[in-house]
């Protein structure tokens, strides 16, 4: 039966795309380069330097190393240092390479239902929230974002798997139904500027916090590690990561805008990020 | 896609993208549903005509599959066609031919299903008649589903309606990939993700009116077959 299944599906074959492309990588990343766009613009930019065509699972960060540590993915393009850091030590990854960098910002309605202000405190912000108790939508997902969030909360002296109560919603989601409910719920919550500026139903909601320092967000790259994972193409990979991280990827990184504000900032030359 | 359109902008201007993700959407379902067809039939067909111990369970069961949660299958599928999964070796995952595979799945108890019930009322129509002429139990199958062909089309078109209109297994065995592996159901979540609910709402519609389209042309090509048969 399996066999014949086969065999259909081999017959299939001249309707769909071919499965086993030459010269073309999965990247599992993060909803994040993908819905702000980013990916639209530096794929077709590295395709012209490499003829490599790079298929994206865009995902959340834990969705992502996940994908990378079965082995579903040649390279992991994600937002967690510690994350990937634990990946890299699990073997799961050969070595991390920082790329480019952007920030979060808490987004809440217009009006500051929770009194905010004006200040650039993220920390005293989140304490502000929780005191009034003003409803928060969190990831809930294991992403990047909800990774900086959890870690937010620990810096504002807040056990939040504990205090929470029915202000605070764990929805589980990406980070555009996230801002979706935010929007329709006139709730607070933690985006990367990059899916924020891209996003198209803003409706009420505005930044409440920008600039915090404790708000950067670093993302880095790594090769899946083909001693583990034999499917996984090495050499292509290792030249989107190369590319990525040269003067011409960096600048590239850089000089993608959306109304004239720049979304990623490079800095793979940082031995600290 | 280019920003600031609408869905009905797309269609009016032939968008190479949105042509791709309907192609793929169709010839994805269609794959599946064929697949499930040559499977579910003859499964609903020898299930109608046996007797064997345990078949009004084996029939429930079978009802009840017609129910199967779509992201269910696809993780099913996904941890099998995953490298570090039993067909690893295949390396499918991620490809439109996996996105059949899940969807034959979820479709072929649908079909096998509608296929049982359809063929078992024929058959209490055909009984004495097709045991007095004491055909094997092949030919009586076979003049079955050919007798009840008109009848089959809707089991397979609900059977393309679920594959059509499923979002949770294509989306996780696919990946959702731009210009490879992205459809139509998963190109209106990722819209919704995006914020861009019009063209969410547009692209649902257009969705919709495959379906109808897919519909109608069987309700024709049903009634020229039934004018020539006579």
């Amino acid at each position: 039966m399996i066999r014949r299944l086969l065999l259909a599906l081999a017959f299939l074959g001249f309707v769909l795309p071919a499965a086993a492309q030459q010269g073309s990588i999965v990247v599992a990343s993060t909803t994040s380069t993908q819905d702000s766009g980013l990916f639209g613009y530096l794929l077709p930019l590295f395709k012209g330097h490499s003829g490599i065509d790079v298929k994206v699972v865009a995902v959340g960060t834990g969705q992502a190393l996940d994908i990378g540590r079965r082995g579903d993915a040649d390279v992991v393009f994600v937002h967690a240092k510690s994350e990937e850091e634990k990946f890299i030590a699990e073997g799961g990854g050969v070595k991390r390479f920082a790329v480019m960098y952007n920030d979060f910002v808490l987004i809440g309605p217009r009006s500051d239902p929770a009194g905010i202000g004006k200040s650039r405190d993220i920390v005293e912000a989140l304490r502000t929230i929780k005191a009034r108790a003003q409803p928060f939508i969190s990831r809930g997902d294991r992403s990047g974002t909800h990774i900086a969030e959890l870690k937010l909360w620990k810096q504002a002296g807040i056990d939040i798997e504990h205090d929470k109560g029915p202000w605070y919603k764990s929805i589980g989601q990406g980070m555009g139904a996230a801002l979706n409910t935010a929007s329709a719920s006139e709730a607070y919550v933690l985006s990367d500027r990059g899916t924020w500026l891209s996003f198209k139903n803003k409706g009420d909601l505005a930044i409440a916090v920008q600039g915090d320092k404790r708000l950067f967000n670093q993302y880095g790259v790594m090769l899946v590690n083909p001693a583990k994972h034999p499917y996984v193409k090495k050499a292509q990979g290792q030249q989107f990561i190369d590319w990525l991280i040269s003067r011409e990827g960096q600048k590239a990184i850089a000089n993608y805008k959306i109304n004239g504000q720049q979304l990623f900032f490079p800095n793979a030359g940082d031995p600290s990020a | 896609m280019p920003e600031h359109l609408s869905a009905l902008d797309l269609v009016l201007t032939g968008d190479p993208a949105l042509f791709a993700i309907v192609r793929l959407s169709i010839a994805v379902s269609f794959s599946a549903v064929l697949l499930a067809a040559v499977l579910g039939v003859p499964l609903g067909a020898a299930i109608a005509l046996s007797s064997f111990p345990g078949r009004d369970a084996a029939i429930v069961m079978l009802n009840a599959m017609m129910g199967l949660p779509p992201v269910v299958i696809g993780l099913v599928v996904y941890l099998a066609l995953s490298h570090s999964g039993p067909l690893g070796a295949w390396g499918l995952l991620f490809t439109p031919q996996a996105m059949v595979i899940a969807q034959t799945i979820l479709v072929t108890p649908i079909i096998a299903a509608l296929a049982r019930q359809t063929i078992e009322d024929l058959w209490l129509e055909y009984r004495d008649e097709l045991t007095a002429m004491e055909v094997g139990p092949m030919r009586r199958i076979a003049t079955l589903v050919w007798d009840a062909r008109f009848s089959l089309i809707t089991a397979l078109l609900a059977g393309f309606g679920r594959a059509a209109a499923e979002v949770g297994a294509v989306i996780i065995v696919g990946g959702n990939i731009d210009g490879f592996t992205r459809t139509m159901t998963t190109a209106i979540a990722l819209e919704t993700s995006k914020g861009d609910l019009p063209l969410a709402i547009g692209l649902g519609l257009v969705l919709i009116a495959i379906v109808v389209a897919v519909n109608a042309l069987a309700w024709a090509l049903r009634r020229a077959a039934e004018r020539l048969a006579g």
